[in-house]
């Protein structure tokens, strides 16, 4: 525990003072700069327009797919960084293992290529 | 409890000094960005505020500052406010395992890699708190826009990460770059020199960081969230003052961190590039620092003369291209220091 505590306690710390000097940023212009409110100056900007409907609209879901691919993928890297520091240890096997895993992984990628789940058009 | 005392009060010595060091070369890197960019298009950049427009930076500060913060009628106001804390905060704090020399590192913790990635990570949450909260259709598509060009690259730059792993053998990064002292320039008759660095056999993999690591932070030519002529300034549109000025300070000092991750990983950190007298009396900080620069230098270079890329293009460029060819990369490589027993 004190050894952790040794290693992670500083990044806590860094954390805390970074916080504090942005925090300090931001009070600062609250603080000092003059405030002068006016409904037009706090509405939602759109090219002058007023706002035509809720911004909180339907969106393209291809971005949900961006996103549930950049899951898989990228629990993919967090399995390789183990394997990749430890590839001495684990040898031939342990390549071939991951290897296979790897396949695995790129036939789910081609299967997604091949039905257009990577077209943006 | 007195020496807990002194243990905290160096740490916090410690980061207080880090953190002014950082703002203070991200000012000039700022400062140099535009003249940079000032010098490709034959134009002078800033030079009125101090000699050669210095302090150009420092001005702008104060006038951030002293403008009125405006937050929309519309806006949900605690998760507007919070949105750029967290980008700068998130972007700042991945600098507390970052060694700028041999043991110059706030916490030299031995995951350090793999905590810089995760931090890296959780920026894409600043983007579209702000991008949601504002409740404006420009930040709205702007945010989503970013937060899936940024998971995307992260990818890539997840893979070449692996690479330069295989070759290290470590998740700490004084160790990846004290594993850089023998390579192929050792095994040339050059020990200790820059071709040992691994920039030479992971070349395509520097290069594709490199590209990655434009896309990441939202940097031209991948600016799309941005994009000027389409959604005026993407999630940052409805933020005006400080709060604005903290999104760019975590823009910048994101790039910074990735200009220092290309010289950790690829450039050898602070070794010199030769192992012999003049060079090897520089401090390990000087060079990099130079080393940074010089990375920086790039990233400024391609801001001024690269066009802009189209979305479908970008999506295309990280999914189609990088990915399967920096997966391809890691099978190489780990295959080579197999079948040649070269793991480390």
């Amino acid at each position: 525990m004190p050894e952790l505590l040794n290693d992670y306690l500083p990044i806590v710390i860094f954390m805390g003072v970074a916080a504090g000097i942005a925090i300090a940023l931001m009070a600062s212009a609250l603080v000092i700069a003059v405030r002068n409110p006016d409904p037009e100056k706090h509405s939602a900007y759109e090219c002058g327009f007023d706002a035509f409907d809720d911004a909180r609209m339907k969106f393209d879901v291809r971005f949900y797919l961006v996103a549930i691919l950049f899951i898989i993928f990228d629990l993919e890297v967090a399995f390789l960084f183990p394997w990749a520091v430890s590839l001495k240890e684990v040898g031939v096997f342990g390549f071939w293992s991951m290897m296979i895993f790897l396949a695995v992984l790129t036939i789910g990628f081609i299967y997604e290529w091949r039905k257009g789940a990577l077209e943006w058009d | 409890m007195t020496e807990i005392f002194w243990t905290l009060g160096i740490i916090v010595l410690q980061s207080v000094a880090l953190l002014t060091a950082l703002l203070i070369i991200v000012a000039y890197l700022i400062y140099a960005d535009r003249k940079v960019w000032a010098a490709v298009q034959l134009r002078r950049g800033p030079n009125v505020v101090g000699p050669w427009g210095l302090l150009q930076s420092f001005a702008d500060l104060l006038k951030f500052v002293l403008k009125e913060v405006i937050i929309p009628d519309g806006a949900n106001k605690g998760v507007f406010m919070i949105a750029p804390l967290v980008t700068s905060i998130l972007a700042l704090s991945a600098w507390a395992v970052v060694p700028v020399n041999h043991g110059w590192a706030v916490a030299d913790i031995n995951v350090g890699i793999l905590f810089i990635f995760a931090i890296s990570s959780l920026e894409v949450y600043g983007v579209i708190m702000g991008g949601w909260a504002s409740n404006s259709k420009y930040p709205f598509l702007g945010a989503l826009r970013s937060a899936a060009q940024m998971v995307s690259y992260e990818v890539s730059i997840g893979f070449v990460i692996i690479t330069v792993l295989l070759c290290a053998g470590s998740l700490n990064l004084t160790e990846i770059v004290m594993s850089q002292q023998t390579g192929i320039g050792t095994s040339l008759g050059l020990p200790g020199s820059f071709l040992d660095w691994y920039w030479l056999p992971l070349l395509p993999m520097f290069g594709i960081f490199f590209i990655s690591a434009l896309a990441e932070t939202n940097r031209p030519p991948f600016d799309l969230p941005e994009a000027e002529s389409e959604l005026v300034a993407g999630f940052m549109v409805e933020y005006s003052s400080t709060p604005y000025l903290l999104f760019m300070l975590g823009e910048y000092v994101a790039i910074t961190l990735m200009c220092a991750m290309m010289t950790i990983l690829f450039l050898g950190g602070w070794l010199p590039p030769f192992d012999i007298a003049p060079f090897n009396w520089v401090p390990g900080v000087v060079w990099f620092l130079t080393k940074l620069l010089a990375v920086f230098f790039m990233f400024a270079m391609v801001k001024a003369f690269v066009p802009r890329y189209r979305y479908d293009q970008l999506m295309r460029l990280g999914w189609k291209v990088f990915l399967p060819f920096s997966l391809f990369w890691v099978a190489l490589t780990a295959g080579v220091l197999v079948a040649f027993g070269w793991a480390p």
